[in-house]
């Protein structure tokens, strides 16, 4: 693991990226509050409402899942159950051997992205392609999504165009509607020649076993219209209790997502089609995926498996804003993916135990969070938690030496006078390795060791304000 | 597990006591959906933008037939072969939204899927008295079908740059027709 990894990879970011994330991310965040305050009197109500609603589900999720089994075969749905990504791949494989099929149209599904279900299918020889714009471009870029509602905030438009030109879409033209025509067109065919469609759900009713899906796009009502094979990979905390909670849900998603009203497209699927339907699926499966779930079920961190990944928290984190989705080194980056990602790592949780302390604990991913997940609490958890484990953590100074300079007046006194010494030292030779990364970037303010002391003895009234501190710099040019 | 009845009104706030059809129309047009009430009118906006090829539901053409004039082509079998040829597809819808301008289709009252979802523009041919006045109503009116869709306006997308572009893989025109 590299030094804080999130802190280089910001520092690295091409300026052309970090401006498309921050702006996309800023954009929005302000639309979101505008809709919501609006709209709604007491909108924090709303998400607190909807925050205990999902905490009851995740608190009894051990009743909930066979209740939604039930339902769902009583529908005519043939459930799949799978503890791991692997697990969950293989049953598509098994089901899309099992019908002879080789073409897969997907729409957009993190928890496919967590499986890597797409690379795994074309290792097998399976043809899976993405339908959501962004994540075709992302694909036909061999990239990563960098956030979990808009995959491609960290692209323009020239880049866009240049890959599709590259992979024969049409001479270089970067007008965005150019570019989605020219998607429009290619794909309606694929979906056409397509044996199966595959989606996740956003919602599952425990009441009635239907599978809720909300998109703009249109991609998952093609993909259930053409196909004649419907597979549903679903998180198993993707419940909500009843129907009647969906309104709730749905308002507040839309807005949080993508501050809408409502998306264009929501999908509410119980079965196969309908007999007397000549379009979409006669067979219908539903994987449940754990992949890590039950462990963060297990923690002391359960809250954040509430989470409707609307995206809201990423918009609004100021640590996203400048080291964009990439830097999370996970599915899901952000401050959802800060506490998610260590978690469902299990016990190889040290790998990403750096991801909680990407934060300043500023508190606005809890502002804004639909479901009321307190962010903030949770990544001190886990901070703590690293702490326990004695996960090295290389950012960190070390303590040790402060301590005991501190304890001993004379050892203080003549340590705060040599440190003079770093005003003179070049960047490279500063002991600690946070502070190289800073004066980097910034300059550090020069060493003013025994100052406060002095001032404190002589200081005569208490609106004694001490001039700002000169930098380094300026200290060398000084002396 | 919390009871929140109540703060469904917080909800219903906007709705007032106006009339859902009015409130539709309005709200449609907020996401750029058209709403119309008469035949006439909606094949005058097909044929001023070109739009005279088409699928229609068969169970709705020889209502609508008198309203077309021989310059339409208009099919009543959809050919999936011929997915371009389709510049719009009028099928029915169950039902509506007033709160957000939202169309709702079925399995059970939409011809075909396709036919309601390739063409260019789609053409929903909503009955009046089934506006649902807003979500909480829609939801608990849902019913038993396996594949109910509550379409609010074209379909769009926002991918690139965050720039909103209209038909990505829906319609790029979405009227509801009033009857
Ligand atoms: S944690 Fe909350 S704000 Fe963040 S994606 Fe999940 S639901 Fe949205």
């Amino acid at each position: 693991m590299r030094f804080q990894q999130i802190d280089q990879f910001a520092a690295e970011l091409k300026a052309d990226t970090r401006a498309a994330v921050y702006d996309g991310s800023k954009k929005g965040h302000e639309k979101r509050t505008k809709l919501l305050f609006d709209e709604y009197a007491d909108p924090d109500r709303l998400r607190r409402i909807a925050g205990e609603v999902k905490q009851h589900v995740v608190e009894n999720l051990d009743t909930y899942l066979p209740q939604v089994e039930a339902k769902l075969k009583a529908n005519g749905v043939i459930v799949h159950w799978a503890a791991t990504a692997e697990a969950a791949n293989q049953a598509v494989l098994g089901i899309m051997r099992a019908r002879g099929a080789t073409k897969m149209v997907k729409a957009k599904t993190m928890v496919s992205e967590e499986t890597e279900l797409a690379h795994f299918l074309e290792k097998h020889g399976m043809e899976a392609l993405e339908t959501d714009l962004g994540e075709f471009i992302v694909q036909i870029d061999g990239d990563h999504p960098s956030h979990i509602v808009k995959p491609i905030i960290h692209k323009n438009r020239r880049e866009i165009a240049t890959s599709f030109e590259e992979n024969g879409l049409g001479a270089y033209n970067d007008d965005p509607q150019t570019i989605t025509r020219r998607a429009r067109h290619f794909l309606r065919h694929k979906y056409l020649e397509a044996d199966v469609g595959l989606t996740g759900a956003n919602f599952v009713s425990a009441e009635s076993g239907r599978l809720v899906l909300v998109t703009n796009e249109g991609n998952s009502r093609f993909c259930l219209a053409a196909t004649k094979c419907h597979i549903a990979m679903v998180g198993i905390e993707k419940i909500v209790p009843r129907d009647y909670d969906l309104a709730l849900f749905l308002n507040l998603l839309a807005r949080s997502g993508t501050a809408q009203e409502l998306t264009v497209y929501t999908e509410y699927i119980s079965g196969p089609k309908s007999p007397t339907q000549p379009d979409g699926p006669e067979e219908m499966h539903v994987i449940f995926v754990d992949n890590g779930r039950t462990e963060v079920l297990a923690s002391d961190c359960r809250d954040i498996l509430r989470c409707i990944r609307c995206g809201a928290c990423l918009n609004v984190c100021p640590v996203y804003r400048q080291a964009s989705g990439h830097a999370y080194r996970s599915v899901y980056p952000g401050p959802v993916g800060a506490v998610l990602s260590p978690l469902m790592m299990g016990d190889k949780f040290p790998q990403k135990a750096d991801l909680p302390k990407a934060s300043s604990l500023c508190g606005a991913c809890h502002e804004v969070c639909p479901v009321n997940i307190p962010i903030p609490d949770l990544l001190l958890r886990l901070r703590n938690r690293a702490k326990e484990e004695n996960v090295p953590s290389p950012g960190t100074p070390p303590m040790g030496a402060w301590a005991l300079l501190a304890s001993q007046p004379t050892a203080w006194r003549a340590s705060l006078f040599g440190g003079k010494i770093i005003n003179y030292l070049p960047t490279k030779l500063l002991p600690i390795p946070a502070l190289r990364a800073w004066e980097a970037k910034r300059s550090l303010p020069a060493w003013r060791g025994g100052e406060f002391r002095k001032w404190l003895k002589t200081r005569k009234g208490r609106a004694n304000v001490s001039p700002p501190a000169p930098s380094r710099a300026e200290a060398k040019k000084a002396d | 597990m919390p009871d929140y009845t109540t703060e469904l009104a917080v909800m219903r706030q906007m709705m007032g006591s106006r009339d859902a059809l009015v409130v539709f129309a309005e709200r449609l047009a907020l996401v750029n959906g058209i709403a119309l009430t008469d035949p006439a009118a909606l094949v005058a906006r097909l044929r001023e933008n070109k739009w005279l090829h088409g699928y229609c539901d068969p169970t709705l053409w020889p209502a609508l037939a008198p309203f077309f004039g021989a310059d339409f082509k208009v099919e009543t079998t959809y050919d999936r072969k011929r997915v371009d040829d389709y510049a719009f597809g009028i099928t029915r819808a169950v039902g509506a939204i007033a709160e957000t301008g939202t169309i709702v289709l079925n399995d059970a009252t939409t011809s075909r899927r396709l036919g309601a979802l390739t063409p260019w523009v789609h053409i929903a041919v909503v009955e009046r008295a089934r506006i649902f006045s807003d979500l909480p109503e829609a939801v608990a009116g849902l019913g038993p079908d396996t594949n109910v869709i509550w379409v609010t306006g074209p379909s769009k997308t926002a991918d690139v740059e965050g720039i909103l572009i209209e038909g990505v893989h829906g319609p790029g025109v979405q009227i509801a027709l009033v009857v």
